[in-house]
């Protein structure tokens, strides 16, 4: 499969998927950032790599991962909305279920973390950068040396603490959601 | 050697907290502790409070395994309340409800109340042992170099509202938990200490001599008042709680679940009918719902999706919504009416036969509690001058972080106040409205130690023994009671009374119970005063005492003149003691026992 080929739920799927891989898997963070280091356009980035990798992730550092897809399942049926297929589905449906799966992700999120902007100002709003620095990308006309000038567009995000539940006991943490059947 | 500890623990009837905060001067302030617990099978976090919930696991279950217990078959916290909406039968809640609820024996295995069958029932003191057994090992994982909670001061807080035989029973659980150093604060008191701590010196600017500060508490499941008074003793400012309410069993939870009705009618009025998991999801949806419209007064209406049961999330959701005027009606006008001073609770009807329940409070209005608490403490007798109406208020609770609730409270507060000529209230600001009991628990841990401002008070009741009175025997009619007064209300700590006249006659080798009440109201009554009537609502029955006075040295059958002696323990219990009248030992005393295994109904 090739990344122009993902739908938009298994591109939405992969990019929290990298997005906590980095953070738990060394190697993997640093494949991903030598990737961009070597990309030239941002819209290469979500590239096949990380895919081929979940197979062969050691269980430990895939361990955070799992807890994290559980949680967001738990409080937000994260699963569940990404898993489902929704084109047939009318905006109304999808602003109900996505009003859920924000609200139950976003508390989880709170409950176990913190997720700071890295700006401060708002986005549109000029800035100067005495100095390149790996907080912001620098995106359009990149060329030049310091101090750089231009317009923020994303003030782009920090997980300035992230305290997830541990795995405890027999349990399979990548059971993150176990069937339900109801004795009547 | 570890450095000493004060540990303030708030045993709550929805959530407990920790906080902690090093005895040795200079070491230190307060600390929340946060609370390792299952969140879902196999996930353990850290949380700051711990939700008061108990689940007994089942054998289609693997064992509920935690760091210090990998065989446990019962789990208590995040996992156990949300196993509450899933399987009913295996979970208890609201124990502390049960713990001070007279009617049943409060040591006996009676929860879950509806157990499935395979369950092993508890009592309501076993219940509340394994949540602070719970607390303790969280501490000893969270601080391993400072060892078990046993080695540390801890104060545990229960509601003012709680009688002799409750506090009681609350030792006994925490005793049973290895605190062996363990001393009972009233929750409106801790909340005042929280609010003290928070502020520093800087309190002194905000209260003055005259001062009479209104605590209201709301939490998950009870409402709590306290009055607590700045006096001037020796020149110097003191504290002094005056007055606490009764017992409400009335919180958050039941706003909850009276707007999941509205909403939940409203669906059904559109042809959708909800299962029970969709009625707790509803619930749940409906405080966060209520919690934003209660925080921003520009929201008209707030949707509440209810998301299907299985794995497909769109098109089974349900989608209702809590508009303002739902809150405002149900909420506002339900729980907050705007109602008139004189206007006091619905008292609950007598029924003949009733189902075993928590005596729920039957009327919902928390401002006519609020009256009848004010009428009975603050407001006094116009006619002879005796008001003392409250100058500031205290707001504590989870329920209270809503800005309209408070505002609506202090609105109505204000308006009775207005009324009588008086200005109206300050309010105290206070932080953190969850955390505050344990934070001021820990605090009054270093006040006992010298290091801050106390709140005296003393018992907040006035205990009577129920003796019959001597009169002919007359068919069909119970011979009248009298009351005799063992211990007067504001009995502080470390205090006896005095042996009175009034003798009792028991039986040796017998056990004996008395009729036993207790009294918010009655504040000048001395030990040794029998009241031959009283005021209905002045005397509030509690469960019996009972007393065995052992044969040793005198012969099975013989009838011994006892008197009664009060004491308020260091640990803030009551003791009786029977002392007898010729005693044949120079010591020779016997303990009563408080809330005995018997309602009052079966024994009276």
């Amino acid at each position: 499969m090739t990344a122009s080929s993902l739908t938009f739920p298994s591109r939405l799927w992969l990019s929290v998927w990298c997005a906590f891989n980095v953070l738990f898997d060394r190697k993997l963070a640093a494949s991903v950032a030598s990737l961009r280091a070597g990309a030239v356009e941002p819209s290469a980035l979500p590239a096949p790599v990380p895919v081929q990798k979940v197979d062969d992730a050691p269980a430990a550092s895939s361990n955070g991962a799992l807890q994290l897809l559980s949680l967001l399942q738990r409080e937000g049926r994260f699963v569940d909305f990404v898993e489902q297929e929704i084109t047939a589905f009318g905006d109304a449906d999808i602003g109900a279920a996505a009003r859920l799966v924000h609200e139950g992700c976003r508390r989880a999120l709170h409950a176990h973390g913190r997720i700071v902007s890295v700006r401060s100002e708002a986005e549109g709003a000029s800035l100067t950068l005495a100095q390149a620095s790996v907080d912001v990308k620098l995106v359009g006309n990149v060329a030049g040396s310091a101090p750089y000038r231009g317009v923020l567009r994303h003030r782009g995000w920090r997980v300035e603490e992230l305290t997830l539940p541990r795995s405890i006991g027999a349990h399979d943490p990548k059971l993150v959601a176990p069937a339900e059947l109801e004795l009547s | 050697m570890n450095a000493k500890l004060a540990v303030g623990i708030d045993l709550g009837t929805t959530h407990c907290a920790m906080a902690v905060a090093p005895l040795a001067d200079g070491a230190g302030g307060v600390d929340v502790v946060d609370i390792e617990q299952l969140v879902a099978v196999g996930a353990l976090a850290k949380r700051p409070l711990l939700p008061s919930f108990l689940y007994f696991g089942h054998e289609s279950e693997p064992a509920l395994t935690l760091p210090w217990d990998a065989e446990r078959r019962f789990a208590v916290g995040e996992l156990a309340r949300a196993r509450g909406a899933e399987a009913p039968q295996r979970v208890i809640s609201s124990a502390k409800s049960w713990l001070s609820y007279g009617g049943i024996d409060r040591r006996a295995g009676i929860l879950p109340l509806n157990a499935a069958s395979d369950i092993e029932k508890i009592s309501p003191v076993e219940a509340s042992f394994r949540l602070l057994d719970h607390l303790n090992d969280a501490f000893r994982a969270a601080r391993p170099e400072q060892g078990e909670l046993s080695e540390h001061e801890v104060v545990l807080t229960v509601p003012a509202s709680f009688d002799a035989g409750a506090r009681d029973l609350t030792v006994e659980a925490a005793l049973a938990a290895g605190f062996d150093q363990v001393t009972l604060l009233e929750e409106p008191q801790a909340a005042l200490y929280a609010w003290l701590e928070q502020n520093g010196e800087a309190w002194r600017t905000h209260l003055r001599v005259g001062d009479r500060v209104l605590v209201i508490d709301i939490g998950g499941g009870t409402t709590d008042f306290s009055l607590i008074d700045a006096v001037e003793r020796d020149g110097s400012l003191e504290l002094q709680r005056v007055a606490v309410g009764d017992h409400i069993l009335l919180g958050g939870d039941n706003m909850d679940l009276a707007l999941a009705h509205v909403v939940g009618q409203a669906l059904a009025a559109q042809g959708k009918e909800l299962d029970r998991f969709q009625l707790t999801a509803l619930a749940h949806a409906c405080r966060g719902g209520k919690e934003k419209l209660l925080s921003d007064a520009s929201l008209e209406q707030v949707a509440v999706v209810l998301p299907s049961r299985g794995s497909q999330l769109l098109g089974g959701a349900i989608r209702g919504e809590l508009r303002r005027e739902q809150v405002e009606q149900y909420l506002l006008e339900g729980f907050f009416p705007k109602t008139a001073a004189n206007e006091l609770p619905r008292a609950r009807p007598r029924g003949g036969f009733t189902q075993v329940g928590l005596p729920y409070a039957s009327d919902a209005a928390i401002t006519k509690h609020l009256a009848a608490f004010l009428a009975s403490h603050a407001f006094g007798d116009a006619a002879t001058g005796s008001a003392r109406p409250p100058t500031a208020v205290l707001f504590n609770g989870g329920v209270l972080k809503a800005p309209l609730l408070r505002a609506r409270l202090l609105d109505t507060l204000d308006g009775w106040l207005a009324e009588r000529g008086r200005p109206a209230v300050r309010v105290l600001p206070g932080e953190d409205l969850d955390l505050a009991v344990a934070r001021g628990a820990a605090y009054y841990g270093l006040v006992r130690h010298g290091r801050g401002l106390r709140i005296r008070g003393g018992t907040a009741r006035a205990y009577y023994v129920g003796i019959e009175s001597p009169m002919p025997a007359v068919p069909g009619l119970e011979p009248p009671v009298l009351a005799l007064c063992v211990a007067p209300f504001g009995m502080e700590e470390g205090s006896k009374t005095d042996i009175g006249a009034q003798e009792l006659y028991v039986v040796v080798g017998e056990a004996v119970s008395f009729r036993f009440f207790g009294s918010s109201t009655r504040r000048d009554d001395k030990a040794g005063t029998t009241l031959e009537r009283w005021q209905p609502g002045e005397l509030e029955e509690l469960p019996l005492i009972e007393l065995t006075l052992p044969a040793a040295g005198r012969s099975p059958g013989d009838v011994v003149a006892v008197q009664l002696q009060a004491s308020m323990t260091a640990i803030g219990t009551l003791e009786l003691e029977a002392v007898p009248q010729a005693p044949i030992t120079p010591d020779e005393r016997w303990r009563v026992e408080l809330s005995v295994r018997r309602a009052p109904s079966s024994g009276a």
